[in-house]
């Protein structure tokens, strides 16, 4: 990111604008998911996790421990990993939300995907959708991670089966394998 | 999670009126988010204050120090290449901050406000003193997380791992609500729950951190940032400690050492740093300052380990920046 210093005195302190207050209940949300722009009514208490699995049906995105400790519920907001438990839908209103349901391009796997199933690298797979999505944001950042970048990538994605090892080859395949 | 009504204002006067009427702030919501989630806070109405321009990133103007907005992610100060060489700890501090998606959704300013992780405070169910509660149910139970010095009534610990980094290089907030703007020492950030006062931070209803400030003298500092965890990843500090300082001819000037996670606030001794004074951080040097340090700690059943890991960790640090 530029080096855009905080500009706190030019912050007018006085403003004649009214301020749109939404809810409690539903409320009309427009998201970019997986590159198609839909519509939502959700109230603004329901996690982007929930509006994804329950309004618009993408189940891929798992509800695991519900409170930002597992991972499972790893998505992209404007490219970057977060945790779809922990963020009110509302609060992503003119986002790009990426899931695992739109990474396969015309019945391609994308190239992660098909890295993990080459290298074997889940038990259970109730994770997987999560650490994918993890490798997938890293690699857009680090299109040749080393075992570390990955390491680091998915430390915040827990496998209970201990997949790991298998998890950490597959980042560092996909890496090299083309698009 | 209660039900709440919802506003994403632009500007901060707005942001600031809403406040004024008991709204609660939401940044990054890492920390808010769970807190709603367990009922621990039941807010009306948010302000998401993710809108507001001006309040996101860092700038370095030549000479007068460090500014960085409140509603900066942790992850750009981790990220960024040119902060990594004007004031590395920030880097070292936030690496190992709780995982890569928690720090792209954090803010500085929701960091320095997170609240405590004691397993008694974050049950709903239980009605500790912090709560309102008449006791304390940490003290006589399960207490191997808790503090080991400086507490009074609840024993929670300082949880952040920016904060010491922070204040090891004399860190200032800037501070704004619809009353006016004031600042402060981030140090005078944090107050041990005692008495009448229930709380963790010293922020004022309807007030706003809107930016942190590093003093230019500060960047002359060696500084390093040393954590302790149950495991290698995702995890709060079971001790961690910022020590920082000068180093001229072979000796230590402007020592600070500010450690987290053994009590209710970032635990800082100036007696330890001013023994410090033009020590060249020998190893009797480093002992003594952990003596001073951890002078008056008091562990409980299951914490009498960070002792001895905190004493470790200070020597550690010191014999780093002379390394």
């Amino acid at each position: 990111m530029a080096a855009r210093g905080p500009n706190i005195s030019n912050v007018p302190l006085t403003s004649a604008r009214r301020v749109v207050l939404r809810g409690p209940g539903a409320t009309e949300l427009a998201l970019t998911v997986n590159g198609q722009a839909v519509t939502v009514q959700v109230p603004p208490r329901r996690t982007l996790l929930d509006t994804l699995r329950e309004a618009l049906a993408l189940t891929g995105t798992k509800k695991v421990c519900d409170e930002g400790t597992c991972g499972a519920c790893t998505v992209l907001v404007d490219g970057r990993a977060i945790y779809s438990c922990m963020t009110l839908a509302v609060t992503c209103e003119g986002k790009r939300v990426e899931t695992i349901e739109g990474l396969a391009k015309d019945g391609e796997l994308h190239p992660v995907q098909r890295a993990f199933i080459d290298a074997d690298a889940f038990q259970c797979g109730f994770c997987t959708p999560g650490q994918i999505m993890s490798i997938v944001a890293l690699l857009r950042e680090t299109p040749a991670p080393t075992e570390d970048d990955v390491r680091r990538a998915v430390a915040g994605n827990l496998c209970r089966c201990g997949a790991y090892p298998n998890i950490v080859s597959a980042g560092v395949n996909a890496g090299k394998r083309k698009r | 999670m209660n039900a709440f009504s919802y506003a994403r204002p632009r500007t901060l006067a707005d942001a600031l009126r809403l406040l004024r009427n008991g709204a609660a702030a939401l940044a990054g919501g890492t920390d808010l988010v769970g807190l709603m989630k367990d009922g621990l806070t039941r807010p009306t109405t948010l302000v998401d204050l993710t809108g507001i321009d001006g309040l996101r990133g860092w700038s370095h103007p030549k000479g007068r120090g460090i500014r960085i907005g409140a509603l900066t992610p942790l992850v750009e100060l981790e990220t960024d290449q040119s902060l990594a060489k004007t004031m590395p700890i920030l880097r070292e501090a936030l690496r190992d901050a709780a995982t890569v998606q928690l720090r792209t959704m954090g803010t500085v300013g929701g960091n320095l406000l997170q609240r405590n992780r004691c397993w008694y405070f974050r049950d709903e169910g239980t009605p500790c003193w912090l709560k309102g509660g008449t006791r304390c149910f940490a003290v006589d139970g399960e207490n191997r997380y808790h503090a080991i010095i400086g507490a009074q009534e609840c024993v929670m610990v300082s949880p952040s791992d920016l904060v010491p980094a922070l204040i090891a290089y004399d860190a200032e907030i800037a501070l704004t609500s619809s009353r006016g703007q004031r600042s402060m020492k981030l140090i005078d950030l944090f107050v041990a729950p005692r008495g009448r006062e229930r709380r963790e931070h010293s922020l004022r209803p309807g007030e706003l951190i809107t930016e942190v400030r590093v003093p230019e003298a500060a960047l002359a500092r060696r500084g390093t940032y040393v954590k302790a965890m149950d495991r290698k990843a995702w995890s709060f500090a079971l001790v961690s400690i910022a020590a920082a300082a000068k180093i001229e001819r072979g000796v230590a000037r402007d020592v600070r050492l500010v450690m987290g996670g053994i009590a209710p606030v970032p635990w800082r001794v100036i007696a330890a740093e001013k023994g410090l004074e033009g020590s060249p951080l020998d190893e009797a040097a480093c002992a003594d300052a952990a003596d001073r340090m951890l002078t008056g700690a008091t562990p409980l059943r299951d914490n009498g380990y960070k002792v001895t890991l905190a004493r470790e960790l200070v020597r550690r640090a010191l014999r780093s920046l002379v390394a």
